[in-house]
């Protein structure tokens, strides 16, 4: 009965006073470069129903960048603005965080996303079939592998073109994923960036059945993290009577103040906080790979169509962190003393976890997919800091691996035989030799990923450490050294592989790619030496960045 | 310090990275220019290197010279700090006169194979040279470095040329196929490099320990030596007994793998095998001098009570180097791989000097340091010219050399007596100092020590009988001497040698101030020692008084 009563007094206190429910008040300019990329995507679709097919690829392309750029030009406008430090607050009724560490993972993201852009829209690697030019995506994806309708597709030169708005939905999602600042908003934002993302994961031309597998497992396994998050999401609304972060930050250390009489029976139960807690915790780890939540990254980043393997790397990284740091420093704060051990054992284990599990690995996909896993963990032991070093070094690092990431992969995409990219590392041996410009690049990347100094690995790794050893993680440097030794071991071995190995007669060629692909691998060369010799900058400018808004 | 502020620190190690791009970037078929190119720039690099030595000033006040200082990464407190003290004078020198010995020695040995498949893109000899010259850069920064993570940085990123030096170029096999030589230098590449990588990372996490300790007790992190010397002795900065010890382990760990100090020496007669005799040159010479010269100038000065408590330790550990070199030297049965297991006893001889913490001994250690690698260099460089002839580092395929190629054998045997170090060639005035300044604190440990040398005559004398007296074997009758490049190579190393050896006393001015002030820092804490010198496992007795001679002679 009393059930009912509390629903009814509910209802009730709703109804006392109509007319009063406020006007959103949504601060356009201030939520201008999610807005953009979302419009864009939104035009790119009406570009799909009504130009003509061949003019579609151009308009898309140009779309993209121009929508990708002029939203980092908004973000560069709004952190001019002061929104990054002084002026920062809280946009759309409190849905939205427009702050330092929003604005500089928004930053990192879109420019990610326009580099991706250049990988998507690179037509000039798969030979020419029937006259066209053939980009990585499958013409016509939902026909059967190797079934009629496909040929015909490709026959016909159909293209995917689709892909972009498609991109430019899950970078949408991305922007306001770090931003949200209530549990629903990082759930929606959560969805809008994750289904993109599976469908783009099918869309592989070569090796469809794998790209196809790949998307299932993602679907999967995401669709599990949602219902994990969601279920989280609903136990801390029970906890605190509030989605919003401020509000469950405020309940945690100062206990709940007005008891909402729907919820008097669990409100400042501590038990849903900390399942509630733990299952939202979950769900972003799920999104950045970390051990045990890992098992989804070898299969997806192995099958999904490289270009998007390495958006997907480098952005939903981003993404993710940008989400769970804001969680634990804005959220969870009060209960550091909670989640601190915990999360150290994660980290842990996600960075012994990858760098083993990595050396056994033949494929150059799967063996930077477990190198992400590993770099994950070394993300973790700074984003577990729990200080402003900490959040600063966890931006700088995100910034330095996705530029090595997308790198790492666009140069997978160049060394292709007859079945497309080859990427059984047995393939890759002597390519020293054949081409030793493209091995010297790809050395680069792995000497970044290594650690090695005077690339910006070095400056990222060592900014991580140095924050957990302030912060009294001692031990988790001393773990992260020692698996940085162990993923020294499958990195120096590729490099083995490339420059000492005897090239095999029937290895690889090695494509010729346009100016967008060379744009991008240029780009992420240009980042990971400059982070590396000259970082100060970016340090300083992620540590101006180091302040959430509450 | 005066007027002219010209960088010249900066420019010597600028102008080798400045080659290695310039060497690169010359076009595949103009090999011989970049040779050219190449040789020039070491050339210059000496050139600057002795100006260095010239407008140093060992008698100056103040532990560094010729300082530069600009702000770096001021997040992390690095600073781009430069400055010499007279050892790091000589090691500049030293690897600045053997650069250009190393290329011209290494003239031929990156041509591509006879026959080989014309590749535009594969320009193997512009880049051994590339690489060599950048090594050199990277090696001279580490001298120069005051600043402990701008050291770090280039300890740990000349790893990778070396690496391909080590891997990308080998001896033209013999016996074995070009397969089988190709694994094999790539697993010892792969060996050098997860050996040094490793203690790298080690260091990392004990130098990431440093910057947390400042950062925490002076406000603001650094990694400047000096600055962390001056603040420890002033008592600004008090690192626990624990911690020190710790740190201490984590740098020492890095630096013996460098070195290399048994059991972490492995990696070595692998590398030196392996690699062609300039760049077995290169690693032992010069790069793993950088492991030596670093627990000098950070292990010491940073960390003088950790120092001291791990020094009888590593003076056993140092003691089994030398016998065990020696002893594994001996039973070799190939040429550079001999060579190696009697640098494994010679860096011995150099720790042993460091940290007896007497100022003969680490005198001695630092003259150990040049001495060994103008002596080393000349005796792997004829071994080299020897390998090429032959095709192969078997001491079994050769036999009297000395009649066909006299100028050969008889350069290889001064190689050879000065690695035995003969009185009157260069390393025997530092081993009789290592010696003499180990003994003087720890009698037991000086005397076994003495063992090394005896041991050193039986495997040179027996290597120098094996390939030179004897028969002259069928396949080494057309043997050519030493042609007018080698000899080049050889005869300004050897001048040396006996210069060295007959008038050490300007390299002893030189090192002597920069000595005594790290022995002064490592004393500094507590000038009446109180540390029981007798915790060595071989140990002597009247350390206490001997200690406090030495504190005394110091001053």
């Amino acid at each position: 009965m009393s059930a009912v009563a509390s629903v009814h007094s509910l209802w009730t206190v709703a109804a006392g006073v109509p007319g009063r429910i406020p006007a959103p008040k949504i601060e356009y300019a201030q939520l201008a470069p999610t807005l953009i990329v979302l419009g864009a995507a939104v035009v790119g679709i009406l570009i799909e129903a009504f130009l003509p097919r061949r003019s579609r690829y151009y308009s898309q392309l140009l779309l993209s960048v121009v929508a990708l750029a002029a939203a980092f030009a908004a973000v560069i406008g709004l952190a001019a603005g002061g929104f990054g430090s002084s002026k920062a607050h809280l946009a759309a009724m409190g849905a939205i965080a427009v702050d330092g560490p929003a604005l500089f993972l928004q930053g990192t993201i879109l420019l990610v996303s326009l580099i991706a852009v250049f990988t998507f829209a690179e037509r000039r690697l798969d030979p020419a079939a029937h006259g066209r030019p053939g980009d990585a995506f499958a013409p016509q994806p939902a026909a059967i592998p190797g079934g009629e309708a496909e040929r015909a597709a490709e026959k016909a030169g159909f293209a995917t073109t689709e892909v972009f708005p498609v991109l430019l939905f899950a970078v949408g999602g991305m922007l306001v994923f770090p931003a949200a600042n209530d549990l629903l908003t990082l759930f929606v934002a959560l969805e809008v960036f994750s289904l993109p993302l599976y469908v783009l994961c099918a869309l592989a031309r070569r090796q469809r059945l794998l790209s196809q597998e790949s998307a299932v497992k993602y679907f999967l396994l995401g669709a599990f993290s949602s219902a994990f998050l969601l279920f989280g999401v609903a136990l801390l609304y029970g906890y605190a009577g509030t989605v919003t972060y401020a509000g469950i930050a405020e309940v945690i250390s100062d206990g709940a103040r007005q008891v909402d009489p729907a919820l008097a029976g669990t409100m400042g139960n501590d038990a849903l906080l900390l399942i509630g807690g733990a299952l939202v915790l979950m769900g972003l780890l799920f999104k950045v790979g970390a051990v045990p939540f890992h098992m989804w990254t070898p299969d997806v980043y192995q099958g999904a169509p490289t270009p998007v393997t390495g958006f997907m790397a480098a952005a939903t990284k981003v993404a993710a962190f940008g989400a769970l740091l804001r969680l634990l420093y804005v959220v969870l704060p009060g209960m550091r003393w909670d989640w601190r051990p915990v999360m150290w054992g994660v980290a842990i284990l996600t960075m012994l976890g990858g760098a083993v599990l990595a050396i056994t690995q033949t494929d150059i996909k799967r063996l930077l997919a477990y190198s992400s896993i590993a770099h994950a963990g070394f993300i973790l032991a700074g984003a577990i800091a729990a200080s402003a070093d900490g959040i600063s070094s966890v931006l700088f690092y995100l910034a330095a691996y996705s530029f090595v990431t997308l790198g790492a992969f666009a140069v997978v995409t160049l060394v292709r035989d007859a079945g497309g990219e080859a990427t059984h590392l047995s393939k890759w041996a002597g390519l020293g030799r054949r081409s030793p410009l493209l091995a010297a690049v790809f050395a680069v990347f792995l000497l970044a990923f290594a650690g090695i100094p005077l690339t910006s690995g070095f400056a990222g790794k060592f900014a991580v450490f140095k924050a957990a050893a302030e912060s009294g993680g001692g031990w988790l440097v001393v773990v992260g050294v020692i698996s940085s030794a162990i993923a020294a071991f499958f990195y120096i071995r590729v490099i083995v592989l490339m420059f000492f190995s005897e090239p095999k007669a029937d290895g690889p060629t090695v494509a010729v790619p346009s100016v967008l692909t060379s744009t991008a691998i240029a780009v992420g060369v240009a980042a990971t030496l400059v982070l590396g010799v000259a970082p100060q900058y970016f340090l300083d400018l992620a540590g101006h960045a180091g302040i959430f808004i509450r | 310090m005066s007027a002219f502020s010209f960088p010249l620190l900066t420019a010597t190690a600028a102008l080798p990275a400045i080659g290695a791009v310039a060497t690169a970037a010359v076009p595949a078929a103009r090999r011989t220019a970049a040779k050219w190119l190449a040789l020039v720039f070491s050339l210059a690099t000496l050139a600057l290197a002795l100006l260095i030595a010239a407008r140093f000033d060992p008698g100056a006040k103040g532990p560094f010279q010729l300082t530069e200082s600009h702000a770096w990464i001021r997040d992390f407190g690095v600073r781009y700090d430069l400055g010499v003290d007279g050892i790091a004078v000589a090691l500049i020198a030293l690897t600045a006169l053997l650069v250009p010995f190393v290329i011209l020695a290494g003239w031929h040995d990156a041509d591509p194979l006879e026959g080989a498949e014309p590749n535009r893109r594969w320009r193997p000899t512009q880049g051994f040279f590339a690489l060599v010259l950048a090594v050199e850069a990277m090696v001279v920064l580490s001298f120069e470095a005051t600043d402990v993570f701008l050291f770090y940085l280039f300890f740990e990123a000349m790893l990778i040329p070396m690496y391909f030096l080590i891997g990308g170029f080998g001896d033209r096999a013999g016996g074995r196929g070009e397969q089988q030589a190709a694994a094999q230098r790539s697993y010892a590449a792969v060996k050098f490099l997860l050996y040094n990588l490793a203690g790298g990372l080690i260091m990392l996490a004990a130098v990431i320990g440093l910057y947390a300790a400042t950062a925490h007790q002076l406000g603001a992190g650094t990694f400047s030596l000096p600055e962390i010397v001056r603040a420890r002795a002033s008592g600004a900065l008090q690192l626990g007994t624990g911690t020190e010890r710790l740190l201490f382990l984590g740098f020492f760990f890095a630096f013996a793998v460098k070195a290399p100090l048994w059991p972490l020496h492995t990696w070595l007669p692998n590398a030196m095998g392996e690699a062609t005799s300039p760049v077995a040159v290169l690693i032992t010479a010069v790069v793993d001098k950088v492991g030596t010269f670093a627990m000098l100038r950070f292990c010491l000065q940073l960390f003088p009570e950790a120092s001291r408590w791990a020094a009888p330790v590593i003076l056993v550990l140092a003691l089994i180097s030398i016998v065990y070199g020696a002893l594994l030297a001996v039973g070799q049965r190939d040429i550079k791989r001999l060579i190696a297991y009697a640098s494994i006893s010679h860096f011995g001889f150099i720790i042993l000097g460091i940290f007896a913490m007497t100022s003969q001994g680490q005198g001695g250690a630092t003259l150990y340091m040049v001495n060994h690698g103008i002596s080393t260099a000349a005796l792997m460089l004829v071994a080299g010219f020897l390998i090429s002839r032959r095709g192969s580092r078997l001491i079994a395929d050769f036999g009297g050399v000395q009649k066909v190629a006299p100028v050969l054998a008889g350069t290889f045997l001064i190689g050879g007596l000065a690695t035995l170090s003969l009185p009157g060639l260069a390393p025997f005035v530092s081993e009789f100092l290592v010696l003499v300044g180990t003994f003087s604190r720890y009698p037991v440990i000086g005397i076994i020590a003495t063992t090394g040398i005896v041991l050193a005559a039986l495997y040179v004398l027996v290597l120098y009988q094996r390939t030179m007296t004897g028969p002259v074997k069928p396949e080494v009758k057309t043997m050519p001497d030493l042609r007018v490049r080698e000899l080049v190579v050889v005869a300004p190393l050897i001048a040396l040698l006996l210069f060295l050896g007959v008038y050490p006393k300007p390299l002893t001015d030189l090192v002597n101030p920069a000595v005594q002030h790290t022995l002064s820092v490592v004393d500094r804490k507590d000038p009446q020692p109180s540390v029981p010198v007798t915790a060595g496992p071989g140990g002597g007795g009247p350390g206490r008084t001997a200690q406090t001679q030495d504190v005394e002679a110091a001053k």
